[in-house]
């Protein structure tokens, strides 16, 4: 006798360890949403499964454990692919699973049938349709292990009905044995010794950090090989966290938006250390412009990275953490004070700015005072669009995993549910969800489900009616033509929020700001806070299409000139 | 220039569409591909043949790799290697033309296996320039049909 395979599913789930799955129920996952009735797993009822995978990417990040997300087959699978597809890109560990038509079936396409496995192929590190009971426990087992191990990502088991409802008479193997599967974690030897020797002996060198500094936990290492040798440090959006922004070393972000001194610095630097990066293009801009006077090393767990956007000197495949270990065994203490004096006169000569702070209600100012008054502590989800772009800029992140957004895939809609994610996973964290009235229009009605869950998030909605990023790109690339970028059927966010039941809020003045942020953040409850902002508010820096990065427009370029 | 990989992959259903797909979605042209079970009926072989400069392939071969059903990877281009192709052909043959076409059969150590009233099918098996040239000789005669594997290779020597 055994138990259904969604029992035996169910079980392998505990065995995980797993605490929280988000879903919406089906059909196809009438046997699997049964057999959670037996377990204490909690279910966290979504209104949109899109929602439910953003918020087991939330959860993921901010607990470093694979996030869990279920949906029916058909239109709740499909649902799920943007969310897949930005877990795939920012390297997220999760498991998700997706009912599918009877094995019988499957094939005819039946009622709420979809291939989800030939639609994911691409968006997932592996996948699997499960056709026999018996293989669920060694599958769920292996795919905690593919999505956790190595370079992390999402993996999806899609499970029929009557592989739910049929009986598994075997249990989880005790290990788990892939032979096509073996990430390599200790980097080699000489190129490590390589790599230390550069790093001795450059004059101007720049480290530039990514997310696979944080899913590998180097944060420590990081700080310690920064301060030996005295070397800068710049981060992509996905790297923020990993260094202290309040750190005399930081650079802060780099890229299309970064600061004009990070841009410099990796222009002008002789070497240039990269960690769990991958080249994006608006971290690089223009390649052939990118770091033209610096040899590069770059440390990446996955080999496929490595050379594919820029050439590298010195390739180390490897674990973060693991390799930083062994190249901090080989250095020595180092100063590089004319290097360092030279990148502290860019920061002065050109910090980040935008003009004057007391007339007009600002977002930059809204997103300083907001560091300021929860010290850098905060989880901070950010949708996509320019809040994003304030938020990494000027909050002044203190500690990794408490910056998340979508990075690669850039998917508005992300920053809320990520936050619920966030929050379910921290009860004790305070959780801000920073969002524009574009982004968080794609999921605003994920408001039902943080009441629902007594969820004290914090919504900082900058409201500029419209979709900003989009207008500035119309701005600067379409000579001003602005197409489809107004908004003018926006609901009043406040009133909105109250129907929810959530405290809501609207600043529309510089001086209410200190004050509502105060009473906002000293609130229990779901709590939304609408900032009515310029529709002509621009992020800068901003380094144009096909540009270098040392040739950024900056604000004093462009809005500064007047006050020069 | 022409690449020749070998790629050792569990014998599972969807294996081959994760591997076709991974090409067809990065803009990487697939010349040929040959596909069968090894003497481990859980593995399988592929022999895939693909186009492109040394970054191209680096960049196929490091993505091929990170499938997890890819179980070995070699780009055997450099070694000394055995490969064949297997090619059948219908070909008009009149009965004043077939003395002439079996001659040719005879040439490349081919043979006919099937006989209908105008044609005839030959198979062929070779590497790929001995292919070209029979198909070659063959075609003044008006080929009806053809059909070609692609190829398969195998290092020679002892197994590594």
């Amino acid at each position: 006798m055994g138990i259904t395979g969604a029992q035996a599913l169910v079980r392998t789930l505990e065995e995980e360890q797993v605490e929280i799955i988000f879903g919406i129920p089906g059909g196809a996952v009438l046997p699997i949403y049964d057999a959670l009735n037996e377990t204490n797993i909690r279910h966290v009822l979504v209104r949109f499964e899109q929602a439910a995978v953003h918020a087991a990417s939330g959860y993921a990040r901010t607990t470093g454990k694979p996030g869990v997300c279920l949906a029916t087959s058909g239109p709740g699978a499909t649902n799920l692919v943007t969310g897949i597809a930005g877990a795939y890109m920012d390297s997220i560990p999760l498991v998700v699973l997706t009912g599918q038509v009877p094995t019988s079936m499957i094939g005819t396409d039946a009622f709420q049938e979809v291939d989800i496995t030939g639609i994911t192929f691409p968006i997932t590190k592996h996948n699997y349709l499960v056709k026999d009971p018996n293989d669920l426990p060694r599958v769920v087992k292996e795919a905690f292990h593919i999505a956790r191990t190595g370079r992390p990502g999402p993996v999806l088991i899609d499970i029929p009905k009557d592989v739910a409802a049929g009986i598994c008479s075997r249990g989880a193997p005790e290990r788990v044995e892939l032979r096509g599967y073996k990430p390599t974690y200790k980097g080699h030897p000489n190129q490590i010794r390589n790599a230390a020797r550069l790093m001795q002996e450059a004059e101007r060198p720049v480290i530039f950090v990514g997310g696979g500094v944080i899913s590998s936990g180097a944060t420590e290492e990081l700080r310690k090989l920064a301060e030996t040798l005295s070397i800068p440090v710049a981060t992509t959006l996905m790297g923020i966290g990993s260094f202290p922004e309040n750190h005399p070393l930081s650079l802060g972000m780099l890229g299309l938006h970064g600061t004009a001194y990070a841009n410099y610095a990796v222009t002008e630097a002789d070497l240039l250390i990269a960690l769990g990066v991958r080249f994006d293009d608006r971290v690089t801009g223009l390649v052939e412009k990118f770091a033209p006077r610096a040899k590069i090393i770059h440390l990446d767990i996955d080999p496929a990275e490595i050379g594919k956007n820029v050439e590298v000197n010195v390739p180390i495949v490897g674990d973060v953490k693991l390799v930083l270990q062994s190249i901090l065994a080989l250095v020595e203490e180092k100063k590089n004070e004319e290097w360092l004096a030279k990148i502290n006169e860019w920061r002065e000569r050109y910090p980040l700015e935008y003009g004057n702070k007391k007339e007009t209600l600002r977002p930059q100012y809204v997103i300083e005072e907001l560091g300021r008054l929860t010290d850098h502590q905060a989880i901070v989800t950010a949708d996509v669009g320019q809040h994003q772009m304030w938020a990494a800029q000027f909050y002044k992140f203190a500690r990794p995993g408490s910056f998340l957004t979508s990075g690669g895939l850039g998917a508005m809609g992300y920053g809320f549910p990520a936050a619920i994610g966030a929050q379910l996973g921290n009860p004790e964290a305070l959780v801000i969800a920073v969002t524009g009235d574009g982004s968080f229009q794609m999921n605003m009605a994920e408001m039902a489900t943080a009441m629902e869950n007594n969820l004290p998030i914090k919504i900082l909605l900058f409201n500029n009616s419209g979709l900003g990023m989009v207008r500035q790109l119309q701005h600067f690339y379409c000579e001003r033509r602005y197409t489809a970028v107004e908004f003018t059927g926006n609901p009043d966010f406040v009133r909105l929020a109250e129907c929810y039941g959530a405290a809501a809020y609207r600043i529309q003045s510089p001086e209410e700001v200190v004050p509502v942020l105060k009473e906002a953040l000293n609130n229990d409850r779901l709590t939304l806070v609408e900032c009515v902002i310029d529709r002509d508010e621009w992020v800068y820096p901003m380094v144009p299409s096909a540009k270098g990065l040392d040739e950024m427009i900056q604000y004093r370029d462009v809005e500064g000139k007047q006050n020069e | 220039m022409k690449h020749t990989l070998a790629v050792l992959v569990e014998n599972r259903p969807g294996v081959l569409a994760r591997i076709a797909g991974l090409f067809s979605r990065r803009g990487y042209n697939i010349e040929s591909l040959a596909v069968g079970q090894t003497e481990n009926p859980d593995i399988a072989r592929m022999t895939i043949v693909v186009d492109g400069d040394d970054r191209v392939i680096e960049q196929v071969s490091k993505q091929l790799h990170k499938l997890i059903d890819v179980i070995k990877l070699s780009d055997i281009t450099e070694e000394e290697y055995v490969d064949r192709e297997l090619l059948l052909v219908k070909v008009n043959a009149d009965p004043s033309v077939r003395g002439e076409i079996m001659q040719i059969v005879d040439i490349f150590r081919a043979r006919i296996v099937d006989i209908g009233r105008n044609t005839l099918i030959i198979e062929a098996t070779g590497d790929e320039g001995k292919i070209n040239a029979i198909e070659a000789s063959l075609r003044p005669f008006g080929i009806k049909e053809l059909v070609r594997t692609g190829k398969i290779a195998m290092v020679r020597g002892p197994k590594q």
